[in-house]
């Protein structure tokens, strides 16, 4: 997960103001959406497929007219300029490559509409072909190259312009797993190396922790949340953005005791004792939510009147690095845990069928009031 | 041993290979044999009333007998000469403007929206259910002295005595023009359809305005489509006897008009032979070439 820096004031570069977008008079696909992008941040718009994230995009890239609302760059309103006049680049999900050009014109093409001068043009694409590491494959064709290959060209064609602004669209989805891994670190890298302002979409949270310094979490074309990828992940405001990134369980309650320093939520499972106020009132329903890997399994039951309950291991599913246990409760409700798999083969470790006792600190859940 | 010949004998007759005899056969009998006739006969001259077979076979020898006479008559005689030139130009001349017409007229079919297109397939396919004959001879009630086309250019004052346009080279192109533009519109549109939209927005994102991103990158893109347009237009526009024969005149002479003389008028059926086969390589020797040549180009378009 990046680390979020303590990023000093710096000027917006990006700014949106109530951008809709309207489809066929009646789908609401972006919805009255304001946000401010800073220079130099990369910042990421999460959400599943039709969520809107991708029409808010090609708003900004210019491909879609927003039914309403403003968008600026550098102060600069360019709503209603077309996207050839706009210095924002973008580079498209599966990449759009130029399938007639080779590599070298690939990336010259954007310099080259641009008048600059043969010499200069050439000077740019060395440099750029440099950057992602790509000299020697200069003159192959796009379908000569291998995913990753054809993913750093797009980068490359990309910012040979030296945009304002970056625009990926799910930079990495075309990618295998692993080398998807080494890919987003990479990408983030020659990003900053450029220090490019950077605004991506993806469905992937575990792509936009990576790769953003703040995360927006969309749904039915609104921000649900927004903030640095840790906040999203240990803070979520609402059910769905607890659901949407990362594994967790929700326990349904009611408020017994509301003070300012905790509150008590009682659930049909357990009691539980949270270490932060709420703002809400005495007997009101709310959600707890509580991540996989903040429980520990225990064999022995747990001394006190909060945050543990009883349950037998229906399922276990093994990861290697961790193991992650479906524990029945006695009323019906599955507990998602995960376990380090800190030692090998431990015998310790529960199996099958097993009754084992599941404790939380005060500090590990969020109540989440809508 | 058995086993393994039993094998092989299934091998022979697998399912894949009944598949491809069929257009086998079919291209045998209709196109290579036919051809293959042609070129026997080219070789060969009328006796009275049939043509001479090229084999002899008498007191124990073989003889073939090749006359190159007819080929050497084709160099002797320059209206041969000018006739493949005036075809060609023809045929050529079609293309280009079935190119010219049929590139916008496929570029905004393939552009138009979805549910639209099944219909804007059917309006460019409407003429094929009428007759052929029917739609060219309908041109030459239009473009007449005392036509449609000049009644009303009259009317309106533009010209003061009827243009002569029937029986001139332009009344032939335009005929050409109209019968073979759906050839070049089908693969065209085939081709543009199929297009990767992102790559017009790739380009515009780059900063292309739309005009240069067609010629930059719709274009080459669709050089196969346009190839084959071309090639469907220009093949059979080069023999074309019908249109040349009712629209035509005589500035208009082509390769197929001198055809058909041979055959029929002359009936000097090796002459005519001779005269298809030239044409035929008249057209397929440059062809080869630009295959061959373009082989490379049209490997890079695959994605």
């Amino acid at each position: 997960m990046a680390v979020t820096k303590d990023t000093p004031v710096r000027e917006d570069l990006l700014r949106i103001e109530g951008l809709s977008k309207v489809f066929d008079e009646s789908v609401r696909a972006v919805d009255d959406v304001s946000l401010r992008v800073a220079k130099g941040e990369i910042f990421a718009l999460l959400g599943s497929s039709g969520c809107g994230k991708s029409t808010l995009l090609r708003m900004l890239a210019g491909f879609e007219a927003p039914t309403a609302g403003k968008i600026y760059l550098a102060g600069k309103d360019i709503t209603n300029l077309p996207p050839y006049q706009r210095p924002i680049n973008m580079m498209f999900q599966s990449y759009a490559l130029f399938p007639h050009l080779n590599v070298w014109d690939n990336v010259a093409f954007g310099l080259r509409r641009d008048g600059m001068p043969k010499g200069d043009v050439a000077e740019r694409v060395e440099s750029m072909l440099k950057l992602v590491q790509l000299t020697k494959f200069a003159k192959r064709k796009p379908h000569q190259l291998s995913g990753g290959q054809q993913q750093r060209v797009a980068l490359a064609r990309s910012l040979a312009k030296r945009p304002q602004l970056l625009l990926l669209d799910e930079p990495l989805g075309a990618l295998d797993k692993k080398l998807r891994e080494s890919t987003q670190l990479e990408l983030v890298n020659i990003i900053e190396e450029v220090g490019v302002t950077c605004v991506l979409v993806t469905h992937d949270q575990e792509e936009a922790m990576t790769m953003a310094s703040r995360i927006a979490v969309m749904s039915e074309g609104s921000f649900k949340q927004v903030g640095s990828p840790s906040e999203i992940y240990e803070t979520p405001n609402s059910r769905l953005v607890a659901d949407f990134v990362g594994n967790v369980n929700i326990f349904d309650g009611q408020v017994v005791e509301d003070e300012a320093d905790h509150v008590t939520v009682s659930c049909p499972e357990c009691m539980h004792y949270v270490g932060h106020g709420i703002t809400g009132t005495q007997g009101m329903a709310v959600g707890v939510a509580l991540r996989p890997e903040k429980i520990q399994l225990l064999r022995e039951q747990p001394q006190g009147p909060h945050n543990w309950c009883e349950g037998t291991i229906e399922d276990i599913a093994y990861f290697g690095a961790y193991t992650t246990y479906h524990l029945k409760l006695k009323t019906g409700m599955v507990l998602k845990v995960q376990q380090a798999n800190l030692s090998r083969h431990n015998v310790q470790d529960p199996t099958w069928g097993d009754k084992v006792y599941a404790e939380w600190s005060a500090d590990s859940m969020v109540v989440l009031t809508h | 041993m058995l086993a393994n010949l039993f094998q092989r004998m299934r091998g022979l007759i697998s399912g894949k290979r009944l598949v491809i005899s069929i257009p086998m056969i079919w291209l045998f009998t209709l196109a290579a044999a036919p051809l293959l006739i042609a070129l026997d006969f080219s070789f060969s001259q009328m006796d009275i009333a049939s043509v001479a077979s090229l084999t002899q076979w008498a007191d124990n020898t073989l003889t073939i007998k090749l006359n190159l006479g007819n080929y050497l008559f084709l160099g002797d005689d320059p209206l041969y000469f000018k006739t493949y030139l005036s075809s060609l130009k023809f045929a050529g001349t079609t293309t280009l403007w079935c190119l010219v017409l049929g590139y916008p007229f496929a570029y905004f079919m393939a552009r138009a929206r979805a549910h639209l297109r099944p219909m804007l397939l059917m309006l460019v396919m409407l003429p094929f259910w009428t007759s052929f004959l029917l739609r060219i001879y309908a041109w030459k009630t239009l473009l007449i002295s005392n036509g449609l086309v000049n009644n009303a250019l009259m009317a309106l004052g533009i010209i003061d005595a009827p243009l002569q346009m029937l029986n001139t080279p332009f009344s032939l192109t335009i005929g050409m023009v109209y019968a073979y533009l759906p050839f070049m519109i089908l693969p065209l549109y085939a081709n543009l359809v199929k297009m990767d939209t992102r790559l017009i927005e790739a380009a515009a994102d780059l900063g292309a305005s739309p005009w240069k991103t067609f010629w930059l990158i719709t274009v080459p893109l669709s050089k196969r489509g346009i190839i084959a347009g071309s090639l469907l237009v220009f093949i059979p526009a080069v023999g074309e006897y019908v249109i040349p024969e009712l629209l035509g005149g005589p500035e208009t002479i082509m390769i197929g008009r001198v055809l058909w003389d041979e055959f029929f008028s002359n009936n000097d059926w090796p002459m005519a032979s001779a005269v298809t086969i030239v044409m035929i390589l008249l057209i397929l020797v440059p062809m080869a070439i630009f295959n061959k040549y373009s082989d490379g180009g049209q490997e890079g378009e695959k994605t």
